[in-house]
């Protein structure tokens, strides 16, 4: 698990009355009538309040619907839609779809790839962007298309897409680009901040 | 409300909208909102506004339209005449319709999209009729064409059983891509014993290149939810769920909206139009599971579970959604239910091959000139598809294949390009109808790199219940990337191949089953292409990057046999 025992232990302090995020959560539940046929409903809403499934979230949702944490766990990490980690600031969704594929986004994909250092599905060491890939976002006729922070940007090539990407995140992330590189090797700094 | 009551509303909305001189109908589907949509309707809006024209012309913000590749697409209604489609509008432009063509009757003739297109005359417009052309959004809208007098005339004169025969006397066929006829299982359904039943439509639509589903339950979500009632009154279901994939959005936003308007004048709910059927619908959003497109895996998905598929029998219609008969089909099978109603079984028998009836949606998408959603009767031919709805390939390229049905389908080479597109016909080809998405390829697609993708697909989706799926996704696509790098031998394609047929006879669910025909399809009509990337290390279109030598010639090199010392 991604997220460390000690950040869990502050999070658990402030809820269920602090984080007034927790309320959208027990008002789905409410509505659904604690139903654990629910629990992907549920999942839903806390992601969409959260951002991402933190352990803590899912051992909330699992003790208010009375279902094992195995169970949430299973179902969080089965579908691709639940993330367990935190999304960077920015985010860039490509889609794969055949479209798109044949239409060449696997370079695009390559170049972002490239230029910043991480796979798809991660997420920059400095927290500001995440790459991703769809496996179909269903607007073929405009492929290849991406999605960058929610906007979608139609028939992009590589340089495009760097340029759009580079342009969201502000000039000054694109000039440190090549240390973005190196800065994976120094993760331990950064957990070494973290568990302060 | 009664019967009488929906034919009273109907009458007002048509008589509303014929007060107007002109509608402005603008795209709003998911591929013209990517590309601007919103801002051309607010463009719209505030010009009729600035010439003072809002008591004759009003902007409607509607569904598909086809063409999605021109978007955003603009359609101008006037009374008698022709309508006007705009395509590719920007902001400006809307401007300039109406304040030329709409106040001034002057057409801007360079943006216009001739009407007598084979891309309009050519399809056939049935589940799609409403679709571009009524507001989805405003239940209102879908009465005035009609919609809900079918509910109203089956549960006032028919039996469920005759409801049942009406729907086997069409010809109709699953549209999820299996082709079972549907009569049959609504029939297997509503004599299933049980006091509780359900219906569930299908709008997990995972295919990539697939969004017949999504255009239809955000263009006209009200059809689909008349299919559905009318199916929950012929089984005897109470309760219907639609599973709406998790990347659609906008299309759960309007069914949302429909349900909630449907059931606040009695078209859904409790005692629908003053019958004493009750029928109620929920959504259920999918979270980006492909195998959830599979029966038993969708139905573990709305109880809340892991989208795992279980072996049938038994099946859904025996037992389904918690041990109950449930009814499970596509969300283009309920949106065809409608018309078969309104205009007969006969009629719509009357469409299409011997053997495959009616009309299919299409997602017509890659290498060609027009792309977008059509709807053409079952029979038409693959060249009348690309060349003349599509328009032929760009740059003039030659076409190469046409990749139907996904991953689990197949690819139909340039020699059978007359063949027609039927369940048949297609199955005979090596691939199959599947949901709907036809992907055009030109000279410049690698086969065996097109498989290898599909196979990522699969070996990425397995849910790794069954291990044939779950391993020999990973290792058929560890011998196919030996392919497309370089490295394979030989022996490597014997292997694939074996591998294939014991994948395909050996795992639980459909996925499994399917997942080897893009390779075996790709096989069968590309086999030199496989054997020039292996024997040349050569990819003819110039895809794969061959950066890798075989092991054996690495050997080789390094260690030169001695010749044998005499």
């Amino acid at each position: 698990m991604p997220s460390s025992p000690k950040a869990r232990h502050d999070d658990d302090k402030t809820h269920p009355s602090g984080d007034p995020r927790f309320q959208l959560i027990d008002r789905t539940l409410k509505r659904l009538q604690y139903r654990q046929d629910a629990l992907i409903e549920v999942l839903h809403t806390a992601q969409e309040a959260f951002g991402y499934l933190a352990e803590d979230l899912l051992i909330y949702v699992a003790r208010q619907l009375k279902l094992p944490l195995s169970w949430v766990y299973g179902v969080a990490t089965f579908y691709h839609f639940f993330s367990l980690k935190p999304q960077g600031e920015h985010s860039c969704i490509v889609c794969m779809g055949t479209a798109c594929y044949v239409k060449r986004a696997a370079e695009i994909v390559a170049a972002l790839q490239q230029a910043f250092g991480i796979e798809p599905g991660h997420t920059t060491p400095d927290g500001k962007f995440t790459l991703l890939t769809a496996r179909c976002l269903g607007s073929c006729g405009l492929a290849p298309v991406l999605v960058l922070d929610g906007e979608v940007l139609a028939r992009e090539t590589p340089e495009t897409t760097l340029a759009a990407v580079r342009a969201r995140l502000g000039g000054e992330t694109a000039a440190r680009t090549p240390t973005m590189a190196l800065a994976r090797t120094e993760t331990p700094v950064v957990e070494e901040v973290e568990a302060l | 409300m009664n019967r009488a009551e929906l034919q009273a509303l109907a009458q007002r909305e048509q008589d509303r909208r014929r007060a107007f001189r002109c509608r402005l109908l603008c795209c709003a589907s998911t591929p013209c909102l990517s590309s601007g949509a919103t801002a051309v309707q607010e463009a719209l809006e505030s010009a009729v506004r600035e010439h003072g024209l809002e008591a004759e012309v009003t902007t409607v913000a509607t569904g598909c339209m086809g063409p999605c590749s021109r978007g955003p697409m603009v359609t101008l209604q006037m009374e008698d005449r022709p309508d006007v489609i705009y395509e590719r509008v920007t902001p400006a432009l809307a401007r300039r319709i109406v304040a030329e063509h709409v106040a001034r009757q002057e057409v801007i003739t360079d943006h216009v999209m001739a009407s007598d297109l084979p891309f309009f005359t050519k399809q056939m417009k049935v589940v799609l009729a409403n679709s571009g052309l009524i507001d989805p959004e405003r239940l209102e809208d879908y009465v005035a064409q009609g919609g809900y007098s079918a509910l109203a005339f089956v549960l006032r004169e028919m039996t469920p059983e005759e409801v049942c025969a009406e729907i086997s006397k069409s010809g109709l066929r699953g549209r999820g891509g299996a082709g079972y006829p549907t009569g049959l299982k609504w029939d297997l359904v509503r004599k299933a014993p049980g006091d509780r039943k359900f219906v569930i439509a299908n709008g997990d639509e995972g295919d990539p290149g697939a969004y017949m589903d999504r255009t239809l339950m955000e263009s006209d979500p009200h059809r689909v939810l008349e299919g559905m009632a009318i199916a929950g009154y012929a089984v005897g279901a109470t309760q219907g769920y639609i599973y709406v994939r998790g990347e659609y959005p906008v299309a759960a936003k309007r069914l949302e909206k429909a349900i909630r308007a449907a059931e606040r004048r009695g078209l859904l709910g409790s005692r629908i139009l003053e019958s004493g059927f009750n029928f109620r619908i929920d959504i259920r959003i999918g979270a980006g599971a492909f195998v959830c497109g599979e029966e038993t895996a969708l139905m573990a998905s709305i109880m809340g579970r892991r989208g795992q598929p279980v072996p049938r029998p038994p099946y859904p219609a025996q037992s389904g959604l918690w041990g109950c008969p449930t009814l499970i089909n596509n969300v283009e099978t309920f949106g065809c239910i409608v018309p078969i109603i309104q205009r007969g079984a006969a009629w719509y028998a009357g469409i299409g091959t011997a053997k495959s009836k009616g009309t299919k949606i299409f997602a017509l998408a890659g290498k060609v000139n027009t792309t977008g959603l059509i709807e053409v009767p079952m029979g038409i031919t693959l060249r009348e598809i690309v060349f003349d709805i599509g328009g032929g390939i760009p740059n003039n390229r030659a076409f190469k294949a046409a990749q139907t049905g996904g991953p689990s389908g197949g690819c139909i080479p340039a020699p059978f390009l007359d063949t027609p597109v039927d369940y048949e016909s297609l199955r005979a080809l090596g691939s199959i109808m599947g949901s709907g998405g036809l992907i055009i390829m030109d000279d410049q697609s690698c086969m065996p790199d097109v498989a290898k993708f599909f196979m990522q697909f699969c070996m990425d989706e397995s849910c790794g219940k069954c291990v044939p799926c779950r391993v020999g996704t990973v290792q058929m696509y560890r011998l196919l990337e030996r392919i497309t790098n370089g490295s394979a031998t030989p022996r490597d394609l014997e292997l694939l191949e074996e591998l294939c047929v014991m994948v395909q006879e050996t795992s639980l669910c459909g996925l499994g089953q399917s997942a080897p025909n893009p390779v075996l399809s790709t096989l069968r009509y590309f086999r030199d292409e496989y054997e020039q990337h292996i024997r040349d290390r050569v990819c003819p279109a110039g895809v794969c990057p061959m950066d890798r030598v075989p092991v054996h010639r690495l050997v080789a090199q390094r260690h030169p046999v001695q010749p044998a010392t005499a």
